[in-house]
Formats: structure tokens, sequence, C-alpha cells
């Protein structure tokens, strides 16, 4: 049996596809892991153009450049191209990459459906991209001026470009659905024979945790965009309360997807922090057992806290209470993560190669957006902050740090891997500096600003808060135009560079660095023996 | 699912198939919200439209003795949903009324359309744990109002607030949302009288 299977992969081996069929036929987790990576990273400048005009605006009170209900469209795009077009893709690109060669499998466990669960990608972003196009022609109807959240009844008044989000949201939604289905399957059943659960590296890990959240809430928020849709074109009342609907059903609907969402961001480049961290400090990563268990929990108690978002819509004491004191319990095995790195790095050999800057700088900075989420999640203080620029800084300060500078750091950690190049070392640190600093002069002012209660998704603001918004605009134009750098980096790494050994980080450690760098089209044809 | 004897591709379908059946699951959860919800608002107190709406009736006058020597500030406040073409205003935007007294207050509403449109108004008071304690003895928010075009009437509330009304409260705003029926909608409260009644 087993030698029927192996001479009849070996007949796919000997022809290696070239030009548009390679890409567009891939059920090579390798290159679809590429094409994932390269879809994110043109997602992350479509999205980092619509922040770069929300600054420009911002930069100075009153209205210059965009009409307002452009600007809240900007928001809204800005907010769905970076969370479903780049951080996710360039999440599951990792994992596409990572996961086989990490457990010593040949390749995904379902490679069609991998295809799949990539080729959907380009075209719910055509129809997200149409969703932000569509108002700009006659008869296109008005634009998206909800923000990310969708809520009703303002969700259910838009014109037709809601449509166009609507089926993009339900396009990205079976994409992500189906790439957890594969990762899991893989995880579960793939492994390298003696390799135990308790044994995968932490990055397959966070993954297989990452993968079950999705599987449970993404179902949940395109149930809710069906509603929606529902109510829009077939006259049903779920959300519309002229109907006997409530519009704050659809709140919990979509924080019960977009709350575990925030986690399915964190989680893999926790993962990613989980084998930089040792690699440059020399060291085994610090309680394994707790990281899992942290995360676990992290992920089951995160699945139940959603309503603190909602605060001000009116619930009960009791209820506002026990999401209080659910959201707080969080920090504690999230601070456990943090401390378990901490004392990796603790009497370790460090050194500090570009992929170890970003992680001591998300240590640093996610913890930080951290405590202003312990602020954010307290009932009463948040009765002031909703809303408000103070909430844009603690969510930018999680985001950046806990899920695209890990996905930076991950980059930089596998480039050598995948391109078989070493990276220019002096150009990649040039790159951290100015993107953690243009990062920091852009959201750290922003806590000022909604502390003295500049509202967010406003085009315009009072006068008193223009010095702070004047500061975050430069900032961001620093912060946005770095990311050229990243692109030349990549770019010439991939192009050429010094060659990288199999083990290109001395410290590193695990499967993926006994294979060639750049490894064989097909890996691990031959499970590897764990030892 | 572990079962090391079957072919990996057999294994993979089986965990596969599972996973896909959780999928459809949570596909159906969203949907189980819908009822769920209502449920859920009712045994925590939440205030779900169906709440504020349900309890609606003209209430028995309560013997109560007025507190002369507090007032509260009722502030009003009205909103029309955009695709009911009327004017609907407060005749007085605040009064401070004494707990325990009825008083009165009038809403004008005016049809823009040339057409006979039906519509009803939803009541809310903020702050929410207020709720309980204004009394509504006569308001045009227990039925729906049809208007034909171009009609303008005024419509009375009565009210009292009961005094039991917690002492912290001072001020609370009685937000009414308008909102357009279609012909074939019963009002927007009737349906969910019976569950909400037992309160």
């Amino acid at each position: 049996m087993s030698t029927t299977t192996l001479t009849h992969d070996d007949a796919h081996h000997h022809e290696t596809p070239t030009g548009w069929r390679r890409w567009l036929y891939s059920t090579n987790h390798k290159d679809i892991g590429t094409l994932y990576l390269l879809f994110a990273l043109t997602m992350l400048f479509l999205g980092g153009a619509s922040a770069m005009v929300i600054r420009a605006e911002l930069f100075m009170p009153g209205i210059q450049l965009v009409d307002p209900d452009l600007y809240n469209n900007l928001v809204t795009n800005h907010a769905l191209i970076m969370i479903f077009g780049a951080v996710m893709p360039a999440a599951a690109g990792l994992a596409n990459w990572m996961i086989p060669m990490m457990i010593g499998a040949p390749d995904m466990a379902l490679p069609r459906m991998n295809n799949l669960s990539f080729w959907i990608l380009p075209a719910a972003a055509t129809m997200l991209i149409l969703s932000f196009v569509v108002p700009f022609f006659p008869g296109g109807g008005t634009q998206i001026n909800t923000g990310w959240t969708l809520y009703p009844p303002l969700s259910i008044q838009v014109g037709m470009s809601m449509d166009f989000l609507i089926f993009a949201i339900h396009l990205l939604g079976a994409s992500s659905i189906l790439a957890s289905i594969n990762i899991i399957v893989t995880l579960l059943n793939m492994r390298a024979p003696g390799m135990k659960l308790m044994q995968m590296p932490m990055f397959c890990w966070t993954w297989l945790v990452t993968a079950f959240l999705l599987i449970l809430v993404v179902p949940v928020l395109a149930g809710g965009v069906t509603m929606l849709l529902f109510d829009r074109h077939f006259g049903t009342s779920f959300f519309d309360a002229a109907g006997g609907g409530d519009p704050v059903l659809f709140q919990h609907l979509f924080w019960f997807f977009g709350h575990p969402e925030v986690y399915i961001l964190l989680l893999p480049s926790i993962g990613v922090l989980s084998h930089v961290i040792p690699t440059f400090s020399r060291k085994p990563l610090f309680g394994y057992n707790s990281m899992v268990g942290a995360m676990l929990a992290v992920a089951t108690i995160g699945m139940v806290v959603w309503a603190h978002h909602q605060y001000t819509v009116g619930m009960s004491l009791g209820a506002v209470t026990y999401f209080m004191i659910g959201t707080i319990i969080i920090s504690i095995p999230v601070g456990l993560m943090i401390f378990n790195f901490i004392a990796t790095m603790w009497r370790g050999a460090m050194t500090f190669e570009t992929p170890m800057l970003f992680a001591i700088a998300i240590i640093l900075m996610f913890t930080f957006g951290g405590l202003s989420g312990v602020m954010l999640a307290v009932v009463p203080a948040d009765m002031q902050y909703h809303d408000s620029m103070f909430v844009v800084a603690h969510f930018h300060y999680v985001l950046m740090p806990g899920a695209v500078f890990g996905l930076f750091a991950g980059v930089f950690y596998w480039l050598p891997k995948w391109t078989g190049h070493m990276y220019d070392e002096r150009l990649g640190k040039i790159f951290f500096w100015t993107n953690i600093v243009g990062f920091n002069i852009t959201f750290f002012p922003q806590h000022f600003l909604g502390l003295a209660g500049m509202p967010r998704r406003i085009i315009d603001y009072n006068v008193m808060f223009t010095e702070f918004n004047v500061l975050s605009s430069f900032g961001a134009m620093i912060f946005g135009f770095s990311h050229l750098l990243l692109l030349y980096i990549v770019i010439s790494t991939i192009r050429g560079g010094q060659k990288a050994k199999a083990r290109a980080w001395e410290g590193a450690d695990g499967l993926e660095w006994e294979l060639d760098s750049p490894p064989t089209f097909h890996t691990w044809e031959v499970a590897p023996t764990i030892k | 699912m572990h079962d090391p004897k079957l072919a990996t591709g057999t294994r993979n379908r089986r965990t596969a198939v599972v996973l896909s059946l959780v999928v459809v699951g949570m596909f159906g959860f969203g949907f189980a919200m819908v009822p769920l919800y209502d449920l859920i608002c009712k045994v925590t107190g939440v205030q779900s439209v169906a709440l504020r709406t349900g309890g609606e009736r003209s209430e028995a006058v309560p013997m109560v003795a007025p507190d002369p020597n507090r007032w509260v500030t009722i502030k009003f406040d009205t909103t029309v949903a955009p695709s009911l073409p009327w004017e609907f205003e407060a005749g007085i935007h605040r009064v401070e009324v004494v707990p325990g007294e009825i008083n009165e207050v009038v809403f004008l509403a005016r049809n823009r359309s040339n057409s006979q449109v039906t519509g009803q108004a939803i009541p809310s008071v903020v702050p929410w744990q207020a709720t309980p304690f204004f009394s509504k003895l006569e308001c045009f928010c227990f039925n729906k109002q049809t208007l034909v075009g171009g009609e303008r009437v005024e419509m009375p509330l009565r009210f009292m607030v009961s005094p039991d009304l917690p002492k912290g409260i001072e001020s609370l705003t009685l937000s009414y949302n308008f909102m357009k029926l279609k012909p074939s909608q019963g009002g927007v409260a009737e349906p969910k009288v019976t569950a909400n009644d037992q309160g």
C-alpha cells in the first residue's frame, strides 16, 4: 500500500511545473505559502495607503482632502484590508511554509483544498476593493461609512457597496475556514512518527489553537452578515427595530467573532516569538507546558468576554461586571507568556539581529498595549474612553506589535530559509528603527488625544487637538514610508545575497533547520525520526 | 481521530469531516442566537428592544403619595427613521416633575408625504436603571399611528415618575424612535406582548 503511494507521488515529483501553471494549479505548501505572503504584502501596502490618507486628512483640523463619508469609508477599508487581507493571510502564509517542515510532513494534509483556500483570496480582495470603488461611479450608492464593525441600522441603509462587502466577508471567511481545517488536519494527523502533541514546535501549537478559534467564530460572523443581507434585501427584521428586531443583537454576533479574532491575529505571532527568542538567546523556550496552557486559557476565556466592546449599550450591572472581570482575567495567561519570554532571555547569550530586535520591541510595546487594555476593560473608565482616540491607540499598540511586528520578525527569521540568502542585516536594522520610531510617534500621542476627548472615526476635530495630531501624522509618514524599505529588503533577498547555511542562525533549533536553505521543492518525503 | 492503523488519507478525511460539521454547527449557532438572545436578555436584564417595547401597556394609576420635595428633570428626545417621511418633535424639550404626580406632554407629528403612512414609536429611557420607575399611563407608542398625506396630529403622553426612583437619578431622558411599518407588519410591540407581560 505504502509503496504504491510512493511511486504515485514520485511520478509527480519529477515534473516541477513552470510558468503560471506552477502558481495557479499549485498544491505545494511552499508555493502556496509564498503566494499567501505576497498577497499579504500587497494588501499591506493597500491598507497602508488608506491609513496614509486618513492621517493626511487629520494632519490639520477642518476638512481638506476627502469628504466625511469617504473618510469613514477609508477607515472601514483600512481595517478590513489590514485584518482580513494583510495579517490573516500573512499568518496563513507562515503556517503553510513552516508547519509541514516543522513537523516533518511532506506537505499539508489536503493540498487541493490548500490551493482553493488561497485562490479564493484574490476574488475576495477584488470584492473588497470594489466595495470601496463602486460608490465613485454613477448609481453606485453611498459610501460604506459604518467602520469595520458594520453596525446596523447604518449598515442596512448603505447602498450596494455594502453587498459587495458582505460577499467579500463571506469569501474571506470561507478561505480562512478552509485553511484552518487544513492546518488542524495536518497537525493532528501528519506529524512525523514519534512526535507527540506536546513535542510540537510552539508555532504549530499557536496555529492549532488559532485554527480552532477560526472555525468556531468565523461561521458566526458569516451568519451575522448573512442576516444583514436578508434585512437589506429580503424583508426580514433580524436587526431592524421597525420590524421587531434588535440592532444590538448584531453587535453581539459581530463581537462574538470580533473578540476571538484579536487572539487569532495575536497567537501566530506569539508562535513566531517562541522560536525567535530562544534562537537569539541560545536557550530553549522557558516553560513550554505553561505556554501551551496559557494559550488554551487565553483562547477559552477569549471566547466568552466579547461584550466588553459594548459596555455603553445598556447591559445590566451583572452582565457588565461579568464581562469586565472575564476580560481582566485574560491578562493573567497573557502575562504568563510575556514572563516566559523574559525568562527565556534571562542569562541567555543574546545577540540582536533584526528578528530579535522586533521580538524585544514586541514584548515592551505589547505589554504597554495590554495595560491600556486593562484600563479599557474597567467599565466606569471605559464609559469615558469608549469610541475615543484612546481606543485607537490601544488597539494599534496591541495589533501592530502583537500581530504585524511578530510577522515581520517571522519573515526576517525565516527569509534565509525560504530564499537561501541572508538579508542585509544593516538594512534590516535601519528598517526596524525607522519602523518602531515611526510607530511610536504615530500612536503614542493618540492616547493623550483620546483622554482629552477626541472621538475616533470623525473627520474633523477641535483646534485644541492640533499639536498631537500634527505629531501623529508626521510619525505616520515615517512609519508608512519605512515599509518601502521592507519591500526592498524582501525583493533584494529573493534576488540574491550571501548564501544561507541550512541552519541559518547558529542558535536555531527544529526540523526545518535540518533542510537545505532554500529547501528542495518537496521535503520530508521520508519522515524524519524524532529522538 | 487517532487510530494509527488507518491510512493517513482516511484519517485526514475523517478529521476534515468532523471539523466541517463544527463549522456548520457554528453557522447554525449564529442563527440560534436570535431566539437565545431574547431569552438571555430577559434572564440577565439586558434591555433588548423587545423588552423595552413589550411592556408598553397603559398601567393602572399607582396610588402613591407624591414627594413634593423632590424634582426630577425629564428630557425628551426624538428620532425619525430615514424611511419614514414624517416630522416628529416633542412639544416641550424638558420638564421638571414631582415624582408621584401625573404629567402630560404633547408630541407633534406631521406626514410630509402625500400618501398614507403607518409608523410606530419605540421608547427608551436613559439611564436604563430608571426604566421601571417611569410609567406611561397613556402613550401614542402603545399603538401604531396612521397619518394620511400631509396630516398633522398632536399626540399626548401621560406619564408618572415613581417616588421609588433611586435617589441618585435627578434627570432622565425619554427617547422616541419613530419607525415606519410596512403595510403587512403588525405593531412593533404586539408579537412580544405575551412573552413580556409577566413582568
